[in-house]
C-alpha cells in the first residue's frame, strides 16, 4: 500500500515547551490509523501542523509522495487534508449549510483544463515555419482570450460578492445522501445536538473534498450509540478509499476501529503496530513507556450517614428553561456517587447549585444536617465541599489561565492567616511542587503561566488543587476528560483514597465503563430528572445508555421514588413541608 | 391646520438631515462590527472624515471631490486602527480610543491652524447653493411629500443606498457570509480556509470609509462648511450605540437612525412644534434647552442598559465581537 502522507522530523516548541521533536508518522492509502498518546504527547500539535493551523519550526510533510509546506489551513484544504477538531470549529449562529459553504471557493473556473483543452484544439505540429507561426499565434490568442476570461470571472464574482442561493442547501444536501448521512442543512447549529454538529463537521470536511480526514478525539462527546455510528461512517469513508487518523484515549476504541496504531510519548514518535497484533496492555506499555496495572480499584468501606443530601432540587440554566428539574439524592461519607448523563443534561448547573454558584429556584440540599441554601460559595467550601468541574475547554472554570502553578494553587488558599496583608508564596510553590511531583504534570517550572501546559496536565492541576483542601465532599465532574491513561489513574487513586478517609464523592463522569468499575451507585439524569439510582455492581452499560437516552426510567419502571435515604438527616416535618410547597 | 402639518414635516426634515450622518457612522461601524472589531473609534474617523473632506471640498467647491477626501481620510484611519488590532494584536478598545482622540486632535490641529492664520477655506456661492439646496427636481415640488421626501441633499440618499447595499451585502452574499465568519467566530473560519485577517482589513478600512462620508455630511451640511471646534459633537457615539439599537443590521439602522436625529432634532424645532401645537405641547416651552442638548446620549444609554439586560440567542451580535485572533494562542 502506498503512504498518502509521510511525516519527517517534525519539530515544534511553544516557548520553552517542546511539543513535537523530530516526529515521523506514515498514512497508508485508505487506512485508519489510531493515534495515541499521553497527554501533553504532542498529538494534536502534530495533526495541527498537518492541517495547518500551527507552523512546524523544521521538519518535512511529503503529501502523496510530493514534499510540500502547508501554511495556513486553506492550503491544507487544498491538499485534500480535512480536520474535524476535538472542540467544534463551527459557527452557532449560521445554518449548518452556511457552516459549510462559507470556506467554498469562487465557483472554479478550471482555468488550467480549459488551456489545456484549447492546446488541444489548436496544435502547433506544422512542419511549414510560416504555417507554425500562424498556429502559435492562434494558440496565444486562445490562450489570452481565456485568461481574460478567467479575470472577468473572478473580477464579476468579487464585484457581486456572490449572491447566496437557495441552491446551496441542495447541493449540501446531496453530499450527506451521498454519503449516507442525515442532517438538515437549514438547522442552526445552536439548535443541533453534539453529534449533528460533529457529522456537520465530517460533510464539511467531505464537502471540500478531503481524502486525508484527521479526527481529534471524536469520541469524547458522543453516546455509546453515536459512538457506533460514527465508527460505520468511518468503515464507510475508508472503504471510499478516504485514509482517516483518529486521536483517541479510548483503548477498546482503539482496538475496534483502527487498523494501525501510531504512538507517541512525549512528543517523540515510538513505533507503529498493526492492531491485530496489540491488545490494551501493549499499546498501554509502549505509551506510558513502562508496565502499568490495569485495573480499577473499588476499595470497600463502611459508608456513613447521609453527608450531602439534595432534596427536589429545581434550578434554571443560563436560558432560564429548567436544567435540574426537582431531582432528589444524597451522598454518604465513604461513598462514590457516579452521575451519568449526555453531556448537557445538567451536570454543570447541578454541581454549580451545590457549590452555591447557581440560584437555587426551589427543593433543599442539606449537609450535615445543615441546610446550605442562601450560604456564598466561601462559606460553603470552608463547610469542606469542594468543587472541581473540567469543562470543555479544561480552562473555563477554576484556573487562572495566565498565572502560574503557584499562584493559582494560591487561589483558595491566600485568606490562610487572617491577619496578614502579603501572600505566602514560599508555601504555595512548595505545594506547587509536590502536586507536580506527585501527579507527574509535565511544565519548565512551578512559574509556567497554566495557560502554556498541554490540556491533561492543566486538569491535573485543577484536580490537584481541589483534593489539596481536604474537604469532607468532593464535587468533580470531568476529573478525567481528556486524560491519558496513567493520568486518569491517577487521578482515580487520590479520589479512591479520599474516600477511604470517609469523604463522600459526587462523581460526573463520562466512560461508562470506567464509572461502573469506580463508583459505588451510579445515578443516571435526562434531560435535568433523576432517571433512578442503580448498583454499579449490578449495572450494566446498556442499560445505562438506555436511561441517559430516557428509554427507561427506573422511577416508573420500580414503581418507587429514588434518591431519599432512609436515615436522612432531614427530619420528616421538613420534607413534608418541602412536599406542600 | 396648514402650519401645524408643515411644523411636523419641518421636524421630521430635520429629522432625516441630522439621522443621515448617524445612518453613515452606524453602517460602517457595523462593517467593523460584523467583522469582529469593536472600532470606537467613530467620533474620531468621522473628524478625520469631516476635515479632509470638507477642505478638499470648499477649496475646489467640488462635491464629489469633497465626498472622495472624506472617504480616503476615514479609511486612512481604518487602516491605523486595522494595523495595530490584526498585526500587530493591540487591544481593540484601546485603539479604538486612540483613533477618537487622534482623530479629534487632528481635525482641531488643522481647522484652529488654518483659521488662525486665516487660510481656512470659505465657500464660493455656487458651491454654497449646492450644500443648503439639493432634491429631486420636480418630485420635491409636490406639496407636503416632495418636501419630506424628495427635497434633500445626494447625500442623504447615498447613505441609504448604502445601508441597503451593506445590508445586502452582508445578509445575502457569500463575501458577506465569509466576513460573518470572522466575526463570529475567527478559528472556525481560519480552519475552513476563509482569511481572517484579510476579511478584517478589508471590512474595517470600507466601513471606516462610509464614517469619513458622515463625518463630511457633518461638517458640511449640519455645520454649512463654517469652521467649528466640535464638528462631530459625539454624533459618533451615538452611532456606536446605534449599532446596538439596530441590532448590527443596516438596514435596521436607517429608521433608527431617524428616530435619533429627531431627538437631536428637537432642540431646534421644539419651539415651532410648540406654537403650532399648544394645547398638547405648551409644557415643553418650560424646559432648558440643554436637557434637549442631553436627550440623545439619555437615550443612548437607556438603550445600551435594555439591550444589555435582554437575553436573547438571536441578537446580531457577533460572538467574536472584540476579540483579536491568534492563529497559534493556546
Amino acid at each position: 500500500m502506498t503512504n498518502v502522507v509521510e511525516i519527517r522530523n517534525l519539530t515544534k516548541t511553544f516557548g520553552e515547551v517542546v511539543a513535537n521533536n523530530k516526529v515521523r508518522l506514515d498514512l497508508r492509502q485508505g487506512e485508519i490509523l489510531a493515534l495515541l498518546g499521553e497527554n501533553g504527547s504532542g498529538k494534536t500539535t502534530l495533526m495541527n501542523m498537518l492541517s495547518g493551523i500551527y507552523h512546524p519550526d523544521s521538519g518535512d510533510i511529503f503529501i502523496g509522495g510530493k514534499k510540500v509546506v502547508i501554511h495556513s489551513p486553506e492550503e491544507a484544504k487544498r491538499l485534500g487534508i480535512g480536520m474535524v477538531h476535538q472542540h467544534f470549529k463551527l459557527i452557532d449562529t449560521l445554518t449548518a449549510a452556511d457552516n459549510i459553504w462559507m470556506g467554498t471557493e469562487y465557483e472554479p473556473f478550471h482555468l488550467d483544463e480549459k488551456l489545456a483543452f484549447a492546446d488541444e484544439c489548436n496544435p502547433c505540429d506544422s512542419s511549414d515555419p510560416a504555417e507554425l507561426r500562424a498556429q502559435k499565434f492562434r494558440r496565444f490568442k486562445t490562450r489570452l482570450k481565456l485568461r481574460l476570461y478567467a479575470l472577468k470571472y473572478k473580477l464579476g464574482a468579487f464585484i457581486s460578492g456572490q449572491p447566496l442561493k437557495k441552491s446551496r442547501f441542495d447541493r449540501i444536501d446531496k453530499i450527506t445522501r451521498d454519503f449516507g448521512f442525515e442532517l438538515d442543512s437549514r438547522k442552526r447549529v445552536c439548535d443541533m445536538a453534539v453529534s449533528e454538529k460533529q457529522t456537520c463537521e465530517i460533510i464539511k470536511v467531505l464537502f471540500y473534498g478531503a481524502n486525508i480526514l484527521i479526527l481529534d478525539e471524536p469520541t469524547a462527546v458522543l453516546t455509546t450509540q453515536e459512538i457506533q455510528k460514527l465508527f460505520a461512517t468511518m468503515r464507510r469513508m475508508k472503504e471510499r478509499g478516504c485514509s482517516i487518523v483518529i486521536i483517541t484515549h479510548k483503548l477498546n476504541e482503539v482496538l475496534e476501529i483502527s487498523d494501525r496504531v501510531a504512538i507517541m510519548r512525549k512528543g517523540e514518535y515510538i513505533t507503529t503496530v498493526d492492531t491485530k497484533d496489540a491488545n490494551e496492555q501493549i499499546l498501554t506499555e509502549l505509551m506510558v513507556g513502562e508496565k502499568v496495572e490495569l485495573h480499577i480499584d473499588r476499595p470497600k468501606t463502611d459508608f456513613d450517614r447521609p453527608l450531602l443530601e439534595i432534596r427536589n432540587l429545581t434550578v434554571k440554566n443560563d436560558e432560564g428553561s429548567v436544567a435540574i428539574d426537582d431531582m432528589s439524592f444524597y451522598i454518604r461519607g465513604g461513598e462514590m456517587l457516579g452521575v451519568a448523563g449526555i453531556s448537557g443534561c445538567g451536570q454543570k448547573e447541578l454541581c454549580e447549585a451545590i457549590a452555591g454558584l447557581r440560584k437555587i429556584e426551589s427543593g433543599e440540599i442539606n449537609h450535615k444536617g445543615q441546610s446550605l441554601i442562601g450560604l456564598p460559595p466561601k462559606k460553603i467550601i470552608e463547610m469542606g465541599i469542594s468543587m472541581s468541574f473540567i469543562p470543555e475547554d479544561r480552562l473555563g472554570m477554576g484556573l487562572a489561565p495566565s498565572m502560574s502553578i503557584t499562584d493559582n494553587m494560591m487561589l483558595k488558599t491566600y485568606s490562610e492567616g487572617k491577619f496578614n496583608p502579603f501572600v505566602n508564596r514560599k508555601k504555595a510553590r512548595e505545594r506547587a511542587k509536590q502536586l507536580i511531583s506527585a501527579l507527574n504534570i509535565v511544565t519548565p517550572s512551578t512559574e509556567t503561566p497554566v495557560r502554556r501546559l498541554s490540556g491533561g496536565n492543566v486538569q491535573k492541576v485543577l484536580v490537584g488543587r481541589e483534593i489539596e483542601s481536604s474537604p469532607n465532599v468532593i464535587i468533580t465532574a470531568y476529573p478525567v476528560r481528556g486524560l491519558d491513561i496513567n493520568s486518569s489513574y491517577a487521578i482515580y487513586d487520590i479520589l479512591n483514597e479520599q474516600k477511604k478517609n470517609g469523604v463522600g464523592i459526587l462523581f460526573v463522569g463520562e466512560e461508562l465503563d470506567v464509572m461502573l468499575a469506580l463508583c459505588d451507585k451510579i445515578m443516571v439524569i435526562c434531560h435535568g430528572k433523576l432517571m433512578g439510582v442503580v448498583h454499579a455492581e449490578k449495572a450494566t452499560k446498556e442499560q445505562l445508555g438506555l436511561m441517559m437516552t430516557g428509554a427507561l426510567d427506573l422511577k416508573i419502571e420500580n414503581a418507587k421514588p429514588y434518591g431519599i435515604a432512609k436515615d436522612s438527616n432531614i427530619t420528616e416535618k421538613e420534607a413534608h413541608d418541602d412536599k406542600n410547597e | 391646520m396648514n402650519s401645524s402639518v408643515m411644523a411636523i414635516i419641518l421636524a421630521l426634515c430635520e429629522a432625516v438631515r441630522r439621522g443621515t450622518p448617524l445612518l453613515l457612522g452606524t453602517t460602517g461601524e457595523i462593517l467593523n462590527e460584523k467583522s469582529g472589531s469593536l472600532n470606537l473609534g467613530v467620533e474620531g474617523t468621522m473628524a478625520v472624515g469631516a476635515i479632509t473632506g470638507a477642505l478638499l471640498g470648499l477649496s475646489t467647491s467640488n462635491m464629489f471631490l469633497a465626498l472622495l477626501g472624506a472617504f480616503v481620510g476615514g479609511m486612512f484611519c481604518g487602516l491605523i486602527y486595522a494595523f495595530l488590532t490584526i498585526t500587530l494584536k493591540a487591544n481593540q478598545n484601546v485603539t479604538g480610543l486612540a483613533i477618537t482622540i487622534f482623530g479629534g486632535g487632528l481635525c482641531m490641529f488643522v481647522g484652529e491652524t488654518l483659521k488662525s492664520t486665516g487660510k481656512f477655506p470659505s465657500y464660493t456661492t455656487e458651491f454654497f447653493a449646492e450644500i443648503t439646496g439639493g432634491g429631486i427636481p420636480l418630485l420635491k415640488d409636490i406639496p407636503y411629500i416632495g418636501q419630506l421626501l424628495f427635497s434633500y441633499n445626494a447625500l442623504v440618499y447615498i447613505a441609504i443606498v448604502i445601508a441597503l447595499i451593506v445590508w445586502i451585502y452582508i445578509t445575502k452574499t457569500k463575501s458577506g457570509l465569509r466576513m460573518r465568519a470572522a466575526g463570529e467566530n475567527p478559528a472556525a473560519a481560519d480552519s475552513v480556509g476563509i482569511n481572517v485577517d484579510a476579511e478584517r482589513y478589508k471590512n474595517i478600512v470600507i466601513g471606516s470609509g462610509i464614517m469619513g462620508l458622515g463625518g463630511v455630511y457633518m461638517a458640511l451640511f449640519i455645520n454649512n462648511g463654517l469652521w467649528n471646534t466640535d464638528w462631530i459633537n459625539g454624533y459618533g457615539w451615538i452611532a456606536v450605540a446605534l449599532v446596538i439599537f439596530s441590532n448590527w443590521s443596516s438596514a435596521r439602522a436607517i429608521w433608527g437612525s431617524y428616530v435619533f436625529g429627531l431627538l437631536l432634532a428637537l432642540k431646534s424645532r421644539m419651539p415651532s412644534l410648540a406654537s403650532a401645537f399648544p394645547s398638547v405641547l405648551s409644557w415643553s416651552t418650560a424646559i432648558p434647552t440643554e436637557v434637549f442638548d442631553a436627550l440623545p446620549f439619555i437615550v443612548t444609554m437607556l438603550v445600551l442598559i435594555i439591550s444589555s439586560m435582554r437575553k436573547n440567542k438571536n441578537t446580531g451580535c457577533p460572538t467574536g465581537l472584540g476579540l483579536n485572533y491568534f492563529r497559534e494562542e493556546r
